[in-house]
């Protein structure tokens, strides 16, 4: 879809919302109905119809990722059954690079949702926070690709990292004091100074030289 | 190497007393000094004690000399911090290479010693190359790889081909006067000049301090577009010898194809070495001392191997090391891991500053000076102003693609980054007189664009970076939860790149890993070796280790770890076991301490002991402890020699088991305590109730406890016993793995002996030694300095009911976690303030 074509209300009602361009989205909506196989919306089966996603090892935490109500700015909680073209660009959008022209407001806005998805992906029931609990679920999944590391091994990983978050975000410690968790605010704290640039973006190409896999 | 030393070259033979004189005689010899024949050597007289043989050593002992004077230099250049910090040492070494030109010059009229080409490629260059692949962070560097490709292909053939036909312009208008050169000429030596330096960019860059991306693509260019420069240089070359009118349209395509031949050939060269390389690392566990010697060798022969097919030989030695580091890491122990990491950094330093001192002495040489203001003039201002309208033009197109895009304060320092250096003087040293007749003023033009990007540039880039406010790379620590939350942004991207259907950038990266660790690492690495090398892991490790070293380092300060090992309460032994250091005191001294000691510390247990009456046991439990935390000084022990076998020096040693058992120490009292809670609070599982339990004993002085550090020394055991898999307790990697495995092997077994003092000794229960953790520490008193998570830490081991509380861990199943599983990580401060503690 050129700049010769016009833009239909629909698109230009998508490119506002969620700033990709009309091409993108083209490519995008391409994609969506290939992976819906025609149909209007996705559901959490489709996604196992992608061979490369196979090898994930937090696959089912992204594909989780995709139905959340959070992430959907639809509800505080819960998961959709399944999603729409919207929905999708929606979740597509975290992973937008940063334009060159935005001011810093903008700028520590976008890296706020963009590490809001991730800290979503973590807080699997949705109270907030990062228990140890969940943190050692995600690290036990993060790790499960080697299989040289066992679950024991990922566990003490996940202990060692939300000690480290403690003693980041509470600093010392009173003995009487228990940390629930890493609230989102806490999260923030550890990435601060931390450049997110390269790792959360995804260039997503305006021409057609996507390799239309399977 | 080809140092060229006149002088007479006749042997010297000296009586005795001669040698009285060789340090005097030594300097104006190795400057080259007309020797007067003859002078103060006798007739023979037969039999000589002692000869002297200049001639015999003449080459390595001068070679060694420069090394040393090099070497001599650079510690001079560092005793004045305000000189290194504003000038660069590369160009220092310029000027004391001028310097010495000049008075090697002035002693011999003719220019002795100068860097020839041979020397600067198969000897200096390499070690630089190898340096900077072998320590290439692959990720930046491949994440860049399209970035750095084009400045480094089209960018190097813009400014060889603006360059010399601007060149040649300005020749034809005349202002250059009369030059035997033609276009072709123009063109060689725009092909050698445009090439941007990788070892006069890494001198300076290094000093600099620019951003990781912004290093790279600088860097990276500078290492591939060796390819561009090697294939440039030798078409223009052959062009220049076969004369401008036989050239042919063929040659010109045959020009294209060499360089992808060239290019291409280069890297799989280096590739297939790498692969080799991993392959033999794979298997040199039983010749751990030579270990190190394959990585040298190979890549050198790497290096070698496309030099002898005329490949781009830098491009080999390059990929050599970039593609071998990660298997070749693993494989090899600790030790030769550290062996090369040092030798490598050596031997390119080195290199470094040879050839930057020779570079000075070199350009002192009135044969090869030719002087044509224009001609060097307008050169400077070509490669600078092109090399700018190059990076300009390919940085607008790039940041069309470019995910983090280039600014114009990048493109300023990429622009004043392009410094030329040694390889541009080694090529332009290269020339055939015959054919090119205008080489001796390339090869002074040559200099002067050396010394002013090397010299000028390099001086004045640091203020330029700082005035731009250019964004500098920042060292951090390594933190668990940055690593993690990286990896788990990989994945998500790739995923979403797979969901959308895109072949990108992380797509290819998670093929690439898979590949890696499905075939690869099985391939390439030990089977040990492919357990730990999780990044994460490591980095887990690390922090481990950090935090262990900084207890054992809090001890060192305080004098020793008499803190951690004595098991008395009594603030007036706070005994330094572990004597000075053992070389400084007579055997006899640290023996008689050590007497003293055990006396004092018997007596101080004996003391706290006796209302307990149980005395012998306590005799025993307090032998068994200075037999182990004594050691003997260092003079006792007998070094063996073995050239096979590097025995770890006992010092060393012993520093290790210190650290062990003060690991071991913690571990157990940190388990021992929580047990222990965990036996008095069967009942009280719930966080809330034992929340207010802790409050209510809160009124002990126990101080801020930061939970960090207990908890890391409990997973730090975990971790040991990950590492601990039986395939592991093969003598040699017990051994490797840097006390790894030592250490839980004393864990278990110390705790086996322990216990059973624990399981003889019912009387002691665990109320009665917490009873000890009621009266103030000595630590804890005001004037104390102590950080508190010091002091954390220094409380953990600090019961003798260590021993006595180890039999629960035995009757434990080996599943601690399960501890953890139920309280939450902040347990640790519970467990110093059992119910039975009450305020004193």
């Amino acid at each position: 879809m050129g700049s010769a074509h016009s833009m239909s209300e629909e698109v230009r009602e998508l490119v506002s919302k969620t700033g990709f361009s009309s091409e993108q989205i083209e490519q995008l909506h391409r994609r969506f109905k290939q992976l819906s196989g025609g149909q209007p919306t996705i559901r959490k089966e489709n996604f196992n119809n992608i061979p490369d996603l196979e090898l994930n090892p937090i696959r089912s935490k992204i594909i989780h990722a995709f139905f959340d109500n959070r992430n959907l700015r639809k509800a505080p909680n819960g998961l959709a059954d399944e999603i729409n073209f919207e929905d999708f660009l929606i979740i597509m959008s975290y992973f937008r690079p940063i334009e060159p022209n935005m001011d810093e407001e903008q700028l520590e806005r976008c890296r706020k949702e963009k590490l809001r998805f991730l800290f979503h992906m973590y807080d699997s029931d949705s109270d907030g926070r990062i228990t140890l609990e969940e943190y050692r679920n995600v690290v036990e999944e993060l790790l499960s690709g080697n299989p040289h590391i066992g679950k024991e091994s990922a566990r003490s990983i996940a202990d060692g990292a939300m000690m480290e978050a403690a003693s980041i975000c509470v600093g010392q410690m009173q003995p009487d004091q228990v940390y629930e968790g890493i609230t989102f605010d806490d999260f923030l704290k550890m990435w601060q100074g931390i450049d997110i640039e390269t790792k959360m973006h995804v260039r997503f190409l305006n021409m057609d030289a996507i390799a239309l896999c399977h | 190497m080809a140092f060229r030393v006149r002088g007479t070259t006749q042997e010297f033979r000296f009586p005795v007393w001669g040698l009285l004189f060789l340090a005097l005689w030594m300097l104006p010899r190795v400057l080259g000094v007309e020797e007067i024949p003859g002078h103060n050597s006798h007739e023979n007289q037969g039999f000589q004690i002692v000869t002297f043989k200049w001639h015999h050593v003449q080459d390595p002992y001068i070679i060694a000399l420069w090394i040393l004077v090099a070497s001599l230099a650079k510690i001079v250049f560092h005793l004045s911090h305000k000189v290194t910090s504003v000038v660069p040492e590369s160009a220092l070494l310029i000027v004391l290479g001028l310097i010495l030109g000049g008075i090697v010059w002035a002693a011999d009229h003719i220019a002795s010693f100068t860097l020839t080409p041979t020397v600067f490629f198969f000897y200096l260059l390499p070690p630089i190359v190898l340096d900077a692949g072998y320590f290439m962070p692959n990720r930046l560097f491949f994440g860049n790889l399209g970035t750095i490709l084009l400045y480094a292909v089209i960018g190097t053939v813009w400014n060889a081909a603006t360059t010399g036909l601007s060149l040649y312009g300005v020749y034809l208008s005349g202002i250059m006067g009369d030059l035997s050169i033609g276009l072709l000429d123009f063109l060689l030596f725009g092909s050698l000049i445009a090439a941007v330096d990788p070892v006069a960019v890494l001198a300076v860059f290094e000093e600099v301090h620019v951003n990781d991306v912004l290093f790279i693509i600088v860097f990276g260019e500078s290492l591939l577009n060796d390819a561009v420069t090697v294939v440039l240089y030798n078409v223009f070359d052959s062009f220049v010898s076969l004369g401008a009118d036989k050239v042919t349209g063929v040659d010109c395509v045959k020009g294209i194809v060499s360089f992808f031949v060239v290019s291409l050939g280069g890297t799989l060269i280096g590739i297939i070495f790498a692969f080799l390389l991993s392959l033999v690392t794979r298997f040199t566990k039983h010749v751990r001392i030579i270990e190190p010697g394959f990585v040298f060798i190979i890549s050198y022969l790497s290096y070698l191997t496309s030099e002898m097919l005329s490949l781009s030989a830098i491009l080999a030695i390059t990929f050599c090391g970039i593609c071998c580091q990660k298997y070749v890491k693993a494989n090899i122990s600790e030790q030769s891991s550290t062996t090369v990491r040092y030798t490598m950094k050596m031997l390119a330093s080195g290199a470094e500053t040879i050839i930057f001192m020779f570079l000075g002495i070199s350009a002192v040489d009135p044969a090869i000076w030719t002087w044509n203001t224009a001609f060097i003039l307008l050169t400077l201002v070509f490669i600078s102003v092109y090399r700018a309208i190059g990076v300009v033009l390919q940085t607008w197109l790039l940041n069309k693609y470019r995910m983090v895009q280039l600014e114009i304060i990048d493109q300023v320092v990429m622009s004043y980054g392009g410094l030329r250096g040694a390889v541009a003087y080694a090529l332009v040293v290269l020339l055939d007189e015959k054919k090119v007749k205008e080489k001796n003023l390339f090869v002074s033009t040559t200099i002067i664009v050396v010394f002013f990007t090397v010299i000028f540039q390099g001086l004045t880039i640091k203020p330029l970076v700082q005035w731009l406010k250019v964004k500098k790379s920042e060292h951090r620590e390594p933190k668990l939860n940055e690593k993690l939350h990286g990896r788990a942004f990989d994945h998500i991207l790739s995923a979403i790149e797979d969901i959308s259907g895109q072949i990108g950038h992380n797509y290819l990266r998670d093929k690439w890993s898979n590949f890696d660790r499905k075939v690869l690492s099985k391939l390439l690495m030990r089977r040990s070796a492919q357990k730990s090398r999780d990044r994460i892991l490591n980095v887990f490790h690390e922090l481990n280790l950090k935090d262990a070293i900084s207890y054992v380092a809090e001890g060192e300060r305080r004098g020793s770890l008499a803190f951690i090992r004595s098991p008395s309460t009594d603030n007036i032994v706070n005994v330094d076991f572990s004597t000075p250091r053992p070389s400084t005191v007579e055997a006899s001294v640290s023996y008689l301490l050590r007497e003293n000691v055990s006396t004092v510390c018997l007596d101080m247990q004996a003391l706290e002991q006796r209302r307990k009456s149980i005395r012998d046991t306590e005799d025993t439990v307090t032998h068994h402890t200075l037999q182990q935390y004594l050691y003997k000084p260092r003079q006792e022990y007998k070094h063996l020699y073995s050239r096979h076998e590097l025995t770890s020096n006992e010092d060393e040693k012993q520093d290790k088991e210190i650290f062990h058992r003060t690991m071991r120490k913690r571990l157990e009292s940190f388990k021992s305590t929580k047990l222990g809670i965990n036996q008095t609070k069967k009942t009280a599982k719930l966080y809330k109730r034992e929340r207010g339990q802790k409050r209510r004993n809160s009124s002990i002085p126990n101080g801020k406890i930061p939970m960090e550090s207990p908890t890391r020394d409990f997973t730090f055991k975990e971790k040991e016993l990950e590492f601990s898999d039986p395939e592991e307790t093969n003598e040699y990697e017990a051994e490797e793995m840097s006390g790894g495995i030592e250490f839980l092997a004393n864990v278990t077994q110390d705790t086996a002996t322990d216990s059973t003092t624990g399981i003889d000794n019912p009387v002691f229960s665990t109320e009665e030694d917490q009873s000890i953790f009621t009266k103030v520490p000595p630590w804890l008193s005001p004037e104390e300095t102590v950080v508190p998570s010091q002091r954390a830490r220094v409380q953990i081991p600090y019961s003798p009911s260590n021993f006595r509380r180890l039999t629960p861990i035995r009757l434990s199943t080996k599943s601690v976690d399960s501890f953890l599983l139920a309280d939450s990580p902040e347990e640790r401060p519970r467990s110093f303030l059992p119910e039975s503690t009450h305020i004193p």
